[in-house]
């Protein structure tokens, strides 16, 4: 992993009330007189410090739990085999051969529609829609994807941008084959790369960069020019920022929350039941996960379309990112952590140590009144 | 138990035990190594400086630069020794001379004015002057009987702190 770095100003704004959720020292509930033991007793400190250490709520954000063996007697060991020859023997060989005609279909489809219909914008946009939705049924049909999907499918009409929980890369295909959704997305290398450039760009797709520092004000300006285009899809935003296991959501980032639009909720749950479906992004790369969703049984999963929600007089882009991050939270099953996630590849701002520093001293300054 | 398999036996967790005075259970040794392994990202037997500040939690704790330089290069059994200070089944002494570890910077025995001073500093950053931590610490030291001169040892720490309610613990969860 590389070195952390500092983080840049903006990430201090997105995160409310965070010292809520930290405990605080207490000297004692009223103010009495400072004595050498008070100073000299560090142990509020030093235990939040050890309490960090042995477990936090951040890094369990990302924990991929490895599945419970089951196959450990005599008939179901032999079982087990069976299915790992099916799966790897059979399933998987199958599912690339799917994968693969699907993918020439689609090539030999979408590259002359798309320049030999190049002045008929209207036309070409239709057909090239459907070819992306019918790429990603394929891609869904590779994993045996089960997906039931509940709520009112969405419609494509400007003014609005729907958000989701993030746990995969897949999270995306599995709503485009439904709707072919707009997305905002982490510039990739390889192969998935080579896609981002030439397929998504047809279905619209903004780049952002974690690292620039400058992209967050280039990237607002591109969202709002977006919804407010009227032939454009609706645009899709994973307001996380990063996979999470699918057990917590970390804090939304508010971009797609200040657009002055309606936001859609989607949430997103997936059962473990034959694959965990959760991209640890540091332990694998997004080839090798999709490997092991295609040598798994089936990627079982459900999608719900949430009611359309505006901002209220008097609340601010982050209150109503909570707002909506606790409706999804709640569908899905999900626990709310009040970290950034970011986080994974920022150190936290030195406003929070300052914060704990500011409270030590007050009290201190306060008992040292007292007689 | 240098090498980089996941699995403990059951002589490494009765070793880490002994390493610990029996504090920690052997399901929570367990459960710390899962930990230990979880933060050593590249596996190389301990956990480095990078390691532990990506835990968020850690890295705004106003300590943690101190306590980083008590948990460098430690391998999972001095590990667990140096979190055994926060087990409820340790004795008052040894969590006050945990207290005194991170005091007493440079490992000589004496806790002199500027040691306080030290972590007074990063306890409590730029919300007091030098000068208020200053007169603060002469006050206190003054009124409990040493001077700005004194150095304390051991036994004068487990005199100050022996009789507060030190609550200084952390429970290992287990999965």
């Amino acid at each position: 992993m590389a070195g952390l770095r500092s983080s840049s100003s903006e990430i201090d704004l997105d995160r409310p009330n965070i010292e809520e959720y930290l405990t605080t020292e207490i000297i004692g509930e009223t103010p009495k007189k400072l004595h050498l033991k008070d100073l000299l007793d560090i142990s509020p400190t030093l235990t939040e410090a050890a309490g960090a250490i042995v477990d936090d709520s951040f890094t369990r954000c990302f924990k991929s739990n490895p599945p419970e063996p089951w196959n450990w007697n005599i008939y179901l060991f032999p079982l087990w085999c069976l299915g790992v020859v099916i799966r790897y023997g059979i399933l998987f060989p199958a599912r690339v051969a799917i994968l693969a005609a699907g993918w020439i279909a689609f090539f030999s489809a979408f590259f002359p529609v798309h320049f030999l219909l190049k002045g008929h914008n209207k036309w070409r946009r239709k057909i090239e829609r459907k070819l992306v939705e019918m790429m990603c049924s394929v891609f869904v049909a590779s994993w045996t994807g089960v997906i039931k999907y509940h709520g009112p499918r969405p419609s494509i009409r400007p003014q609005q941008v729907f958000v989701a929980n993030h746990t995969s890369m897949i999270d995306f295909i599995i709503l485009e084959q439904m709707t072919a959704f707009a997305v905002i997305m982490q510039k990739h290398p390889g192969w998935v790369g080579f896609i981002q450039k030439t397929i998504l760009e047809s279905v619209g797709c903004i780049w952002f960069n974690r690292t620039e520092a400058k992209d967050r004000e280039v990237v607002s300006r591109k969202l709002r020019e977006h919804t407010e285009g009227v032939d454009n899809n609706p645009l899709l935003i994973f307001p996380e920022g990063t996979c999470v296991n699918n057990h917590y959501t970390v804090m939304f980032k508010k971009g797609a929350f200040e657009l002055g639009c309606a936001v859609c909720p989607v949430a997103i749950k997936y059962n473990k039941i034959f694959v965990d479906a959760f991209w640890n992004s540091k332990k694998q790369s997004f080839t090798m996960h999709l490997a092991q969703l295609m040598a798994s049984w089936a990627v079982v999963c459900d999608v719900w379309y949430l009611e359309p929600q505006y901002i209220r007089p008097g609340e601010t882009p982050i209150e109503f990112a909570e707002r909506v991050r606790d409706m999804i939270s709640v569908r899905a099953g999900l626990k709310k952590v009040p970290w950034d996630g970011y986080l994974k590849y920022f150190r936290p701002s030195p406003k929070l140590t300052e914060r704990k520093q500011q409270i030590f001293a007050e009290s201190v300054l306060q008992r040292l009144e007292e007689k | 138990m240098g090498n980089t398999s996941s699995m403990l036996t059951q002589y490494d967790i009765e070793e880490v035990q002994e390493h610990c005075n029996h504090v920690f259970s052997q399901q929570e040794i367990v459960s710390l190594y899962h930990r230990f392994c979880q933060l050593d990202r590249n596996s190389s037997g301990f956990i480095s400086g990078d390691e532990f500040l990506s835990v968020p939690e850690f890295a705004v704790n106003p300590l943690s630069q101190r306590l980083l330089r008590m948990l460098d290069g430690l391998n999972f059994k001095e590990f667990v020794a140096f979190l055994s200070a926060f087990s409820p089944r340790t004795s008052l002494q040894h969590k006050i001379e945990f207290i005194f570890k991170v005091y007493d910077f440079d490992s000589n025995g004496k806790v002199t004015f500027d040691d306080i001073l030290n972590v007074l500093r990063d306890l409590t950053g730029s919300f007091m002057s030098e000068q208020q931590r200053q007169k603060v610490l002469a006050r206190v030291l003054e009124e409990a009987g040493y001077t700005k001169d004194s150095s304390l040892v051991l036994s004068d720490f487990m005199k100050i702190l022996g009789n507060s309610d030190l609550k200084m613990e952390v429970e290992v969860p287990i999965d």
